[in-house]
């Protein structure tokens, strides 16, 4: 009994931590560029299928392939917003919603259809040597490779903390969030800033999508089931905070698992639609988020 | 000038009604036109939130779906039409309700998230509970005919453009557009803010889920979750937007817009089809804020 629900407690957060990495990309470009990245769900797919290809034809482990998965979808991101997303930042800010989510949508159907093209519908995973393998405590099983989801999502963490407190780019993407008039008038140059702040979220995105493919599976349309959970994280944990956005997706995990498992099967989901709608009355501005709802 | 006008309206509103029997009427006519008056319905009934209330609902499909799910549940166990299909609008307004309160609190793109959020949990939900494919008893399927589908659609289209013609006019309407305006003033002026938003709510609900009904009439057979998937949602939102926010004839412009441009690009280009209709989409927000209203009216001034 309590190994059972030890586990489930423990599956949660593992997962958790990956739902809070997919959500840190999409709540950095929201909170400092106002758009809505609904295409930031193919950004991980687009990740996963790199790590996927960079394992199978080179024979990188995934681990190390992030450092040129990383690159990479930095690289995307940059792409993306020059083409596409410095466009839409140029109006204001409900325009910026409206035009961003429009331009997500079309960025969708055109990112999953090439994928579709290039690599197939299949399902893709990356099985390494240790997928299966597998540490024990206390009668509780970690897989290793989800245990090294969490890490890497911690690291994240003091990276992306230690970024934004220690460095000018930082501090500048922080300014620039807080308010982008004051923050010109300071002398920051608020387009480099949106296109780093892009191109970072891209490369987030990127991290996720190799865990992604090395604990769960990719293919061309797993991006808005992605999307929709690093959402809800970003609503739940509301704008500002980069461990708090961590913790909400390591809340939202537990839940998920603990309601599977006292609900079980069919139902599972409307146990975390009550606690969003039960969140959400009490904190409309999220668990984390800062005064403005 | 304006009789010219008034003389084009009414050979279009006689075409329209007596299209099944026209000569050049076929099944691949009434299909097309029937997905544009439920495209123009669902965008219509998502714009009396959106472009009157300014609250941009990401879980419009939700009440598409069920609508859709009600009025085929109880229209397959030998309900009146009639009634299914009314209950199919009277079950999205309840769950308008009971998610409106919560979800209504949250300002801006958090509600539309909130919302998204809604929908996806909802639509996992049936596909967990309803696996099974949907479809019409064989007795029904040799009696299929278009033209009643079809009327009921433009039918219930005209509904839900008369029900917006007449919210923009009224005092409840004026309050509406009131708070899309600006919030604060509206409180202050004695608007009671949370119960107009909550209105619009439920009155688009409530058209969104007689689409759904009408839907669940018209198709043949289906997967009950795919109803509630959120494509339906971003095709009132492009439609909506393509064809001008906020407006009454924006939808209807943009349904058509978009019902023959994915019927071409379909057909023309099987494999391609959604990429140059991503771009295209892509396009139209770039280059034409406003939407093709937008582009009317800036035209017209131009040449005046």
């Amino acid at each position: 009994m309590f190994e059972t629900i030890g586990q489930n407690i423990v599956s949660g957060v593992l997962v958790g931590a990956l739902y809070g990495l997919a959500a840190f990309g999409l709540s950095l470009v929201f909170g400092v560029l106002k758009v809505l990245n609904i295409a930031h769900g193919e950004l991980i797919m687009l990740g996963g299928y790199s790590a996927f290809w960079i394992f199978n034809l080179y024979g990188i482990d995934p681990f190390f392939g992030l450092l040129l998965v990383i690159p990479l979808l930095f690289m995307v991101g940059w792409v993306l917003h020059k083409g596409l997303f410095s466009a839409v930042v140029k109006s204001d800010e409900e325009e910026r919603i409206k035009n961003s989510m429009l331009i997500g949508f079309g960025l969708t159907l055109i990112l999953q259809s090439v994928a579709i093209q290039l690599w197939t519908a299949d399902e893709r995973s990356i099985t390494t040597a240790y997928a299966t393998a597998s540490l024990e405590l206390a009668g509780i099983r970690l897989p290793v490779v989800r245990l090294a989801g969490l890490i890497i999502a911690l690291l994240a963490v003091i990276g992306l903390e230690l970024f934004m407190n220690r460095t000018y780019w930082g501090k500048a993407m922080r300014a620039t969030a807080e308010n982008w008039e004051t923050a010109s008038l300071t002398g920051i140059n608020i387009q480099k800033i949106y296109l780093m702040t892009f191109a970072l979220s891209a490369a987030l995105a990127g991290v996720a999508g190799t865990l992604v493919s090395v604990s769960f599976s990719v293919n061309p349309a797993i991006g808005l089931s992605w999307t929709l959970k690093a959402l809800i994280v970003v609503v739940l944990a509301g704008l500002g905070s980069i461990p708090g956005t961590l913790l909400a997706g390591v809340l939202l995990g537990v839940a998920e698992s603990a309601s599977a498992y006292l609900v079980g099967g069919a139902y599972r989901e409307l146990v975390g639609l009550f606690l969003f709608l039960i969140i959400l009355s009490i904190r409309p501005q999220g668990l984390f988020g800062g005064g403005r709802g | 000038m304006d009789k010219f006008k008034w003389g084009f309206i009414a050979i279009l509103t006689a075409v329209l009604l007596l299209l099944p029997w026209l000569p050049f009427s076929s099944n691949k006519v009434l299909t097309l036109m029937i997905q544009m008056f439920l495209v123009a319905s669902l965008a219509a009934s998502w714009n009396i939130l959106a472009g009157y209330a300014g609250q941009i609902n990401l879980g419009h499909a939700a009440f598409f779906g069920l609508g859709a799910l009600t009025t085929r549940l109880l229209w397959l166990n030998a309900y009146p039409f009639i009634l299914s299909f009314l209950a199919g609008g009277a079950v999205a307004t309840l769950f308008a309700l009971i998610i409106g309160v919560p979800a209504l609190r949250l300002k801006g793109i958090y509600f539309s998230i909130g919302t998204l959020a809604l929908a996806e949990m909802l639509r996992v939900t049936v596909g967990n509970v309803l696996p099974g494919i949907s479809a019409l008893p064989a007795p029904d399927l040799i009696n299929y005919d278009l033209a009643p589908r079809y009327y009921l659609i433009s039918g219930l289209w005209v509904i839900i453009v008369g029900a917006s013609f007449l919210i923009s006019r009224s005092r409840i309407g004026l309050g509406i557009m009131t708070v899309r305006e600006d919030e604060d003033a509206a409180r202050a002026i004695g608007v009671n803010v949370f119960r107009h938003k909550l209105s619009a709510f439920v009155i688009s609900a409530f058209f969104t889920g007689l689409t759904g009904s009408a839907f669940a009439y018209y198709h043949v057979s289906y997967y009950p979750q795919f109803t509630f998937n959120p494509v339906w949602t971003f095709d009132a939102l492009i439609v909506t937007f393509i064809g001008g926010i906020g407006t009454i004839i924006g939808p209807i412009i943009g349904a058509v817009f978009f019902v023959l441009v994915r019927d071409v690009l379909t057909t023309s280009l099987t494999d391609f089809h959604l990429i140059i209709f991503g771009i295209l989409i892509i396009a139209v927000v770039l280059l034409l804020p406003g939407g093709l209203v937008g582009l009317w009216h800036r035209a017209v001034r131009r040449k005046w």
